[in-house]
């Protein structure tokens, strides 16, 4: 008896099962979603794997997103300058997923940054630029025709656009979790950061002379290297990875000689706005050759990442 | 042959549950957790994590000056409620949810650059010891920006 044909119907069945389960999980609350109940036994097989339970804290090490990127630099006092973007013409260079996964976190942080000074048709040209390095690295669902259309049809509209721009990021980056592909999203992220990094260290010509509060944002950025660094770290088996750290560390020995001090934080809430201050005062020294020095190897970098 | 089969059917089975876990924390962490930070604008990351009772998860970022966040911290409905603390790098506590009625989101801004540490815990559900089972769900950490218009 040939055994194939119902092996291929168990089969079937268990991914139409499994695809049943996934559809009502998305069904809501009432059903109880999101749980899963296992026995104390199970979990608890012995003393020594209670003891491992409570050492395999997850870590998280968020870094800044495109779009808190882009926001650091307006809010520092960035001006808009288009020539800093990379051209969407390059898009057609970027055929591996290491420079495909870099450079959708470079459109991204390019396409928020227009969309913060209301560029729209940049907005719209960059976000068709991320949906093409997203195809690329199969992710289909993260940014669709709609999202662009959407996105033509509200041109005007700053809610519609700043409601899409991280839906389209928050698609990706579930959907490279989803897929077991973290160290692909890290490098996305690793490619956004450095594109603000590039932006803003190009907008200061002389960081004797610049705005002080600018400037600090960007020497502020060591505080995110080390975020960056164990990203890395956590995906370091991944080929990709490991190109991209090498160069995250070149830019990191430029920020360990940069010194910042910090004070201890007060902490102050506010009942009328329910919002609490920390505060807190950070003392930078910049010193214009290290100042140039980083400036310098984030060309590099960038340059490398965007030919 | 029997056993062919069971073993496909138990290898489908462990490939798609995964995916599944996954599957319904992303469409929680959009779906429920996203609509906290409202009004402000989530920053597009996507924290999330499968967590059991007792188990604590801990997230590292950096807040930048001058800026106003908004972070919620939600479970799955399943779950006792959860616990986050906010703390410095070395460990001094600024915030903790269970000591401000376990509310689920925090605003606040930073007038200086600071890398801060959320702590993230799932307490263990107090009737949980009778029924000898462990509860698992979604925690997702969002963080929202307020842009000026």
């Amino acid at each position: 008896m040939d055994i194939r044909p119902s092996i291929y119907r168990i089969a079937l069945v268990s991914m139409v099962v499994a695809s049943l389960l996934s559809c009502n999980a998305q069904k809501g609350k009432k059903q109880g979603e999101h749980a899963l109940r296992v026995s104390r036994d199970e979990l608890y097989a012995d003393s020594a794997m209670a003891a491992n339970m409570q050492s395999l804290k997850q870590i998280f090490y968020s870094m800044p997103s495109p779009l808190e990127t882009a926001l650091i630099l307006k809010r520092a006092g960035a001006g808009y300058n288009g020539s800093l973007l990379n051209s969407i013409d390059n898009v057609s260079r970027y055929t591996t997923i290491r420079s495909m996964a870099l450079n959708l976190g470079i459109y991204s942080t390019d396409l928020s940054y227009a969309s913060l000074f209301d560029q729209t048709q940049t907005t719209i040209s960059y976000m068709a630029a991320t949906k093409k390095m997203a195809e690329g690295l199969g992710i289909l669902n993260a940014i669709d025709e709609q999202t662009i259309r959407h996105l033509e049809e509200n041109v005007n509209n700053r809610d519609v656009i700043m409601e899409t721009i991280p839906e389209t990021f928050l698609n990706t980056n579930s959907i490279l979790e989803e897929d077991d592909r973290v160290a692909v999203g890290s490098i996305i992220l690793v490619g956004g950061w450095v594109e603000g990094l590039y932006i803003a260290t190009s907008l200061v010509a002389d960081p004797t002379k610049a705005d002080k509060e600018f400037v600090c944002r960007i020497i502020d950025q060591k505080f995110s290297i080390e975020s960056v660094i164990k990203l890395l770290e956590q995906n370091s088996s991944n080929e990709d990875v490991k190109a991209v750290f090498d160069d995250v560390l070149e830019i990191k020995q430029v920020f360990d000689q940069m010194q910042i001090v910090t004070s201890d934080i007060e902490i102050i809430p506010d009942s009328s706005t329910n919002v609490t201050t920390l505060r807190a005062q950070n003392t930078t020294t910049v010193n214009p050759t290290l100042f140039a020095e980083l400036k310098r190897r984030v060309a590099t970098m960038r340059t490398k990442y965007t030919s | 042959m029997k056993s062919r089969i069971h073993i496909l059917l138990v290898f489908s089975l462990m490939l798609l549950l995964p995916a599944l876990g996954h599957g319904q924390c992303k469409n929680f962490a959009k779906k429920v957790c996203r609509l906290e930070l409202s009004p402000y604008i989530h920053d597009g990351n996507y924290n999330a994590a499968i967590l059991t009772e007792g188990e604590e998860a801990e997230l590292f970022k950096t807040f930048y000056a001058g800026q106003e966040y908004r972070m919620a911290v939600c479970g799955s409905e399943s779950l006792p409620k959860v616990e986050f603390t906010v703390m410095t790098v070395d460990r001094k506590v600024i915030y903790s949810n269970a000591s401000n009625g376990y509310a689920s989101n925090w605003t606040f801004n930073v007038e200086a650059t600071q890398q801060l540490i959320v702590v993230v815990k799932v307490p263990s559900a107090a009737s949980s010891s009778d029924d000898d089972e462990l509860c698992s769900g979604c925690v997702s950490i969002m963080f929202g920006l307020k842009i000026d218009a």
